[in-house]
């Protein structure tokens, strides 16, 4: 069981690697699908090991709004964006980038070094540290990428590294702040999805990279 | 002693006799997945006949390094059999003589060789092929050094008899999450040191465009037979690595008797045989990068083996 959800838990940084790294945004949206799976999988195993109803919860809800609603809801809002827009734009190229991105997973990795030391379950050996990474790399895609929707999936990405370390600390969350938290990632799909849309339509592009300087009119 | 001997030379004759197999089964599934008929699956060895007996013509401009290499080429791959599991899964003689690290050694020579080779005659597409080829060789070094330091973590050692226990005693190990990202980042090595799709097409004529093929384009008769039947080689050995040390170390003939070693021949084709299927589908679901996008993909490849090594820092 450990080795299963050590095998999600890297699995799942490889997927947040590809959100730095892939090119074309429709691929960058399946996997983010795939992440949010495999964090309901890592859910799932660690609610089975530890007899909690409400990691089963978590794994429901991620399935859900994650995996299910999210991407359909982008799909529908910024169907124009994905398909028509197949190459994103990078400040860094991205062999350089993916660099960076695997220094800051080493480095989150020794930041959580200390408290691996106080409280050592197997499972918050796994999770904590690429939970940690998660967050770390999702940030550094935000900075990364120019286009909306890749920053977008930034954002999710970081709150799918949260939500991973989160499981394995504390298995015993009241359910009331995992369906909040649910309902808050939703919502910030929802408005960034409709403001891209928005941006889109009056500026011709979604490249907010380039939209410096204010403009008043 | 004698035994050891006898399975020695019949692992080297497997790998000899049966590579040339082994491409044409992957041409032929090449050719009907894109609804071809496809030569046979024999075509491999007709060509290597027939090369050896044609004429050989070489260039009075080259050196003795074009005439030698061939040699090195077809040599190399063998060398390299005597040091990994093809048949048996316990040592044999040379097994101790050299670990993963030699046989990449070893390979790495009759690449440079090659390389050589290719810019020796003048021809002008042969140095284009040979610094393409280099490339993606140094992009995949790292590769291979950080596979080969996350494979010693685990099984204490690079020797690739004692890896293939460490995978599988006791099974959960096979599942364990540095196995199989190390799993899939040596198979894009094994795609890109190949040449095969994402990175370089090998059905490809068009010289400018070439990466692996241009190297021999210079050769032929013997020189050229030796060549290519030395890429089969190499294609094979690396497969061999590939299954039996890191996917599927089962099915080995673990006793002295010769009936397990004979058993043991089907069942590796039988595995070279699975893995082409897969290969064949992604080669046929890619298309090929442009040259400037290999570092991406071979960028790719090495996060996958850093992955492998942080998740297997964090469980230690």
């Amino acid at each position: 069981m450990n080795q299963l959800n050590a095998l999600a838990g890297g699995l799942f940084i490889l997927t947040v690697f590809g959100i730095v790294g892939l090119r074309q945004v429709i691929g960058c949206l399946r996997l983010f699908v795939m992440q949010s799976v495999l964090l309901a999988v890592s859910a799932l195993i660690l609610g089975i090991e530890t007899g909690s109803i409400h990691l089963f919860a978590v794994a429901g809800l991620t399935i859900g709004t994650k995996a299910l609603l999210i991407p359909w809801l982008l799909y529908r809002l910024l169907s124009h964006e994905i398909h028509a827009r197949r190459e994103i734009r990078q400040v860094l190229n991205i062999p350089t980038s993916l660099l960076i991105a695997a220094g800051l997973t080493i480095f989150a990795y020794f930041t959580v070094r200390p408290l691996l030391d106080i409280n050592s379950s197997a499972f918050i050996r796994v999770n904590l540290p690429i939970g940690m990474g998660g967050i770390v790399v999702g940030a550094f895609a935000i900075t990364m990428r120019r286009e909306a929707l890749p920053q977008l999936l930034g954002i999710l990405t970081m709150e799918n590294g949260a939500f991973m370390a989160g499981i394995s600390i504390a298995p015993n969350l009241p359910l009331i702040a995992e369906l909040a938290a649910a309902f808050d990632v939703l919502i910030i799909a929802l408005v960034t999805g409709l403001l891209t849309r928005r941006i889109h339509r009056r500026v011709g592009t979604t490249r907010v990279g380039d939209m410096a300087s204010l403009k008043e009119e | 002693m004698g035994a050891k001997i006898l399975f020695n030379i019949v692992q080297v004759l497997v790998v000899m006799l049966c590579s040339p197999l082994v491409k044409g089964v992957l041409d032929r599934f090449k050719e009907r997945v894109q609804s071809k008929k496809g030569p046979s699956i024999f075509q491999p060895y007709r060509d290597i006949w027939k090369l050896f007996h044609k004429d050989e013509v070489v260039s009075d401009e080259s050196s003795w390094i074009f005439r030698f290499t061939p040699y090195v080429v077809f040599v190399a791959p063998i060398f390299v059999t005597l040091l990994i599991p093809v048949l048996t899964d316990y040592p044999l003689f040379f097994a101790f003589m050299g670990d993963m690290l030699a046989g990449g050694s070893i390979l790495a020579l009759a690449g440079f060789f090659a390389t050589l080779a290719a810019i020796d005659t003048g021809n002008p597409y042969g140095p284009m092929g040979a610094s393409r080829t280099r490339m993606v060789g140094f992009l995949a070094e790292p590769v291979f050094m950080i596979v080969f330091f996350t494979v010693s973590f685990v099984a204490g050692s690079t020797i690739p008899y004692i890896v293939q226990q460490a995978w599988i005693t006791p099974l959960a190990n096979f599942f364990e999450p540095a196995h199989v990202l190390v799993m899939l980042a040596f198979l894009m090595l094994i795609i890109a040191e190949n040449g095969r799709i994402p990175v370089d097409n090998p059905s490809g004529h068009f010289e400018l465009a070439m990466i692996d093929e241009s190297k021999a384009l210079e050769y032929s008769g013997r020189g050229a037979a030796l060549m290519k039947w030395g890429g089969c080689m190499k294609f094979f050995v690396l497969l061999c690595i590939f299954l039996n040390v890191l996917v599927t170390p089962w099915g080995l003939a673990d006793g002295a008797s010769i009936g397990g070693l004979l058993l043991a021949i089907p069942l590796i084709l039988l595995k070279i045989l699975v893995f082409l299927v897969v290969l064949v589908a992604i080669e046929s679901s890619l298309a090929k990068l442009r040259l400037f996008r290999i570092p991406e993909f071979m960028g790719a490849a090495f996060v996958t083996s850093v992955v492998a090594v942080v998740v297997q820092l964090i469980e230690m």
